[in-house]
């Protein structure tokens, strides 16, 4: 088992440093090769008045001028290291774990992260407890009760569900519930730590919206199955041996049925406390998918870069805890 | 049988979902978003007189933004509404008069005791300081202060690079000085004088007459100097003006509060009403305009107006009496380059000047809401104004018979193809360069439509003359604002043969006229304000004899004032966004 999860955690690392370098090169060397100057780079970062003073000067300061390998190197090595930059009359030291500065603002991007992850997180878990739940309780009974009314209602909402993007219910909650009927007058994050009664109330129609959509996707994978394992021999050995019906159905059905769900919500979860892009520009949330959208338009490589590397730690981590779970949910499953 | 039953069940629920839907929509239309109903102003009151006018002090202004802004550092912004907004927190050496109509482009003294003392050249302006302004700190704020602020904005680019740098072209020996953070000599750049701390003295290297206008600029709030952390200084200002920061997160919110070291007496500009100003940044657009609607919130920061989806929603009969439609101080207009082959014949430019179908350009951006038809580039709402027409056609419709003689006579007969530039991500500009593609077709002009994200548009294409020549961009789409509200301040960076830069150059004709670049020094060199605003007008008519710029739209916003929103005009010196010094509300 330890020697497993070494192996793994020493896996996960090598590929955060892929990420890294991958997202490096999309940023910096693909425009290069498309034909983009180291000048016409720095003018991005040079406001309205881009005279060749500021360029020189942004560029130089930036480090811009240095070749790629120097900078992707000096980027890794504040991580682990930390670095010093100087925005003004002095230098300004950036402790480890040290993302840089924005090219933009200037403003130190591990912060900004650490700041911004409290808000996807709320936004992310709330919406995973509402998903999970009600996605394979329907689902289950979907499947119990498969080709019924109630089948075909919980498929047809389910079918909505997967179908309407996120943009369209969320803009059509804030609409019917903060204009059309006022019980919210608008959706604001309230840290939990500040007041959990204001954080959870204005949470409930961010965490709907984006749950309906997932719930929707669960429901149906838990119906299918259940509907499979539900017909196994060994369920009916279950029955034969005199179990209760709901000890089969949680016991033996869901139990095996279970693992894909969890494998997926492993990759949906890190994924969405990476940045729940779509859902966070919808409800004006300031977490790390709208800090990454800003960061991909303003061309801000540093923030880019720090929050991919969040992003795809979140992912590999929760896969990993999705990994170790196997072994507690499927009995055939050991790790030596 | 079954799916009888299950047909009903949902034929009933949806029949109860619409009724309950129908309720709500009769409900909202009897009730209106208006749940006071007091406002008895009627369209477009704002632009000419001060709606809800009040002097109750207290409650909470709220601002929302779609985005962030470039900073709300005084001295590293060019955002016009950072430049409307700031003067709450930073007092300027000169600012512009918050009132309503024309009276609102008048330049009056802020931190300074009276406008600037010219010397006969307009080549030295002296300034004298109010006594008793103080920092938050309480701290009196001294000329050294203010040099220091102009300094930091202008000659440190490695660490403010957002600002303009006017100061740095016009300071004698600003292109030698290398910014307060790299060189930390105690004197400083020698052209700015503080012979004593409430003087200060600005050497010219050219005559400026509109120095009152540059005085306006949030870079001349004062900075104290041991305060300034360079970049990071945006999340610690020291306020002069009556309200200081309670609370920054960058990119995200800001919170502003009273600065008790604020004193009414020293200060003959602002009322301050409000007890509290808060701001949100990236708030979705929707729900921007839908808090406006609703009255959540007094006023959307950016002031460019509402959506274009939210447009007919506020133009109901129910609506539009809270409704502004001002000049957005901003002409758009179609740049022609005089160095691409054939638009560097100057009868191939008048025909397109002819050609160009401005009633359908105006009918593809959406209507007079959106702007009125231009027949100059500088825009009605900018002091210099002067009404013309140099190439008219009835109903603005173009002249195709007047096109096709000018086509002959540039050796173009049947016509000839180019390229049309706009920006991508600017649905409006797209618009209207399909109709002017359509409209140059009529007379055998085939241009096709090249689309650049407006990010780089100034950088890589079209403000890089190197490109436009390499990719024969003959037509550009262009829409220009000024940076402070003259016709100086409107052309100067547009037309003048000097504002020709490898990359990021606004004069995308390439224009080099001699007689436009002498009458705008010419002009600049004026002391006189009226005959200066009369030059303005002379070199609109001159830019226009040169056939390189198709004026097209006068761009107007679409405003929209919330019910408990008090003191609302509408300011012609910031782009025709509400006037922020003014802004208060009856919410308590």
């Amino acid at each position: 088992m330890t020697a497993y999860l070494i192996r793994r955690l020493f896996a996960a690392l090598m590929l955060l440093f892929v990420v890294s370098a991958v997202t490096f090169a999309i940023f910096f060397l693909v425009p290069r090769l498309g034909g983009q100057s180291i000048d016409e780079l720095a003018v991005q970062y040079v406001g309205k008045d881009a005279n060749p003073e500021s360029v020189a000067a942004v560029k130089k300061n930036l480090g811009l001028d240095q070749p790629l390998i120097v900078q992707y190197a000096d980027f890794i090595k504040a991580i682990f290291v930390g670095a010093e930059y100087k925005f003004g009359p002095d230098a300004s030291t950036c402790d480890a774990p040290c993302f840089g500065y924005s090219f933009k603002t200037h403003v130190e991007v591990w912060p900004e992260i650490t700041q911004r992850i409290p808000i996807t997180l709320s936004l992310a878990v709330g919406a995973a407890v509402l998903w999970v739940v009600s996605g394979v309780t329907i689902g289950v009974i979907s499947a119990l009760n498969r080709g019924t009314f109630v089948d075909r209602l919980a498929m047809t909402v389910a079918l909505l569900g997967v179908s309407l993007p996120i943009f369209f219910t969320g803009l059509l909650g804030l609409a019917l519930f903060t204009s059309q009927w006022p019980i919210w007058e608008s959706v604001d994050y309230i840290p939990i730590t500040e007041d959990p009664g204001e954080w959870f109330w204005n949470l409930i129609i961010p965490w709907c919206s984006l749950a309906f959509l997932y719930s929707a996707l669960y429901a149906r994978l838990t119906r299918a199955g259940m509907l499979e394992t539900m017909g196994e021999d060994y369920i009916r050995t279950a029955r034969a041996k005199g179990l209760r019906e709901s000890k089969v159905v949680t016991k033996h059905g869901l139990r095996a049925a279970l693992t894909p769900i969890v494998t997926i919500f492993g990759m949906d979860f890190g994924l969405l406390v990476g940045g729940a892009i779509i859902t966070e520009q919808v409800f004006s949330l300031q977490g790390m998918g709208a800090y990454a959208v800003q960061a991909v338009k303003d061309s801000d490589l540093p923030i880019v870069m720090g929050v991919t590397l969040v992003a795809a730690f979140f992912i590999v981590f929760c896969n990993l805890i999705v990994d170790l779970l196997y072994a507690a949910i499927d009995p055939r499953v050991r790790y030596s | 049988m079954k799916t009888k039953k299950v047909t009903a069940v949902l034929a009933t629920a949806l029949t109860l979902a619409l009724t309950a839907s129908a309720c709500g929509g009769s409900d909202d239309d009897g009730d209106g978003n208006k749940k006071n109903g007091k406002s008895n102003a009627v369209a477009d009151a704002a632009l000419e007189s001060i709606v809800n006018e009040s002097s109750e002090k207290g409650g909470t202004v709220k601002y929302e933004h779609s985005d962030v802004p470039d900073s709300l550092d005084p001295g590293n912004t060019y955002y016009g509404w950072v430049q409307n907004f700031s003067r709450l927190y930073g007092r300027t050496l000169t600012t512009f008069k918050p009132a309503a109509g024309a009276e609102g482009l008048e330049v009056v003294p802020d931190l300074a005791e009276s406008l600037g003392e010219p010397s006969a050249d307009a080549k030295t302006w002296t300034y004298k300081l109010r006594k008793g302004v103080k920092f938050e700190d309480g701290t009196e704020v001294t000329s050294k202060d203010v040099k220091y602020a102009i300094q930091r904005s202008n000659f440190a680019p490695e660490a403010l690079s957002n600002g303009p740098t006017y100061f740095k072209a016009y300071l004698v020996g600003g292109d030698k000085y290398k910014g307060p953070y790299k060189d930390k000599s105690p004197e400083g750049i020698k052209s700015i004088e503080t012979p004593d701390d409430h003087t200060i003295v600005f050497k010219l290297n050219k005559p400026f007459a509109d120095f009152d206008y540059l005085a306006t600029f949030s870079q001349t709030a004062p900075v104290p100097q041991a305060k300034d952390k360079g970049a990071s200084y945006v999340q610690n200002i020291v306020s002069s003006g009556p309200y200081k920061f309670e609370s920054y997160n960058e990119g995200r919110s800001a919170v502003l509060v009273r600065n008790e070291q604020w004193d009414q007496k020293t200060d003959p500009v602002r009322k301050a009403l409000p007890d509290r100003i808060e701001v949100k940044f990236k708030v979705n657009p929707t729900t921007v305009d839908q808090h406006l609607l609703n009255d959540q919130i007094t006023v959307d920061a950016a002031g460019t107006g509402v959506q274009s989806k939210t447009q007919p929603k506020v133009l109901k009969a129910s609506e539009k009496n809270q409704t502004d439609n001002p000049y957005a101080g901003a002409t758009s207009y179609l740049a022609m380059s005089v160095k691409v082959a054939p638009f560097d014949n100057i009868e191939c430019r008048k025909a397109v000047q002819y050609a160009v179908d401005k009633a359908s350009v105006q009918q593809a951006l959406g209507g007079d809401t959106k702007g009125d038809v231009a027949t100059t580039l500088l825009p009605p709402s900018v002091n210099g104004y002067t009404k013309f027409d140099t190439y008219p056609s009835e109903g603005n419709k173009g002249d195709e018979a007047k096109a096709k003689e000018h086509l002959k006579a540039c050796g173009q007969p049947n016509g000839f193809t180019t390229n049309l530039s706009a920006r991508s991500d600017r649905p409006d500009e797209i618009a209207m360069a399909t109709a002017i593609k359509a409209s140059l077709e009529r007379v055998g002009i085939k241009a096709e439509i090249k689309q650049f994200p407006s990010g780089k548009y100034f950088a890589n294409f079209a403000g890089n003359p190197s490109y436009v020549h390499e990719h024969k961009l003959g037509l550009m789409m262009m829409a220009w604002g000024a940076d402070w509200p003259t016709g100086f301040g409107f052309l100067d960076q547009i037309v003048n043969g000097s504002a020709i830069k490898p990359s990021g150059g606004n004069n995308l004709m390439e224009l080099d006229d001699p007689k436009v670049n002498q009458a705008l020094a010419d002009g600049i060199g004026m002391t006189d304000a009226e005959e200066r605003t009369k030059k303005w007008g002379e070199v609109d008519k001159l830019v226009m004899d040169t056939a390189s710029a198709v004026p097209l739209i006068y761009r107007k916003n679409l405003l929209y004032r919330p019910d408990s929103a008090t003191n609302v005009t509408v300011t012609q010196a910031y782009l025709g966004m509400y006037d922020y010094l003014l802004l208060s509300t009856s919410k308590k």
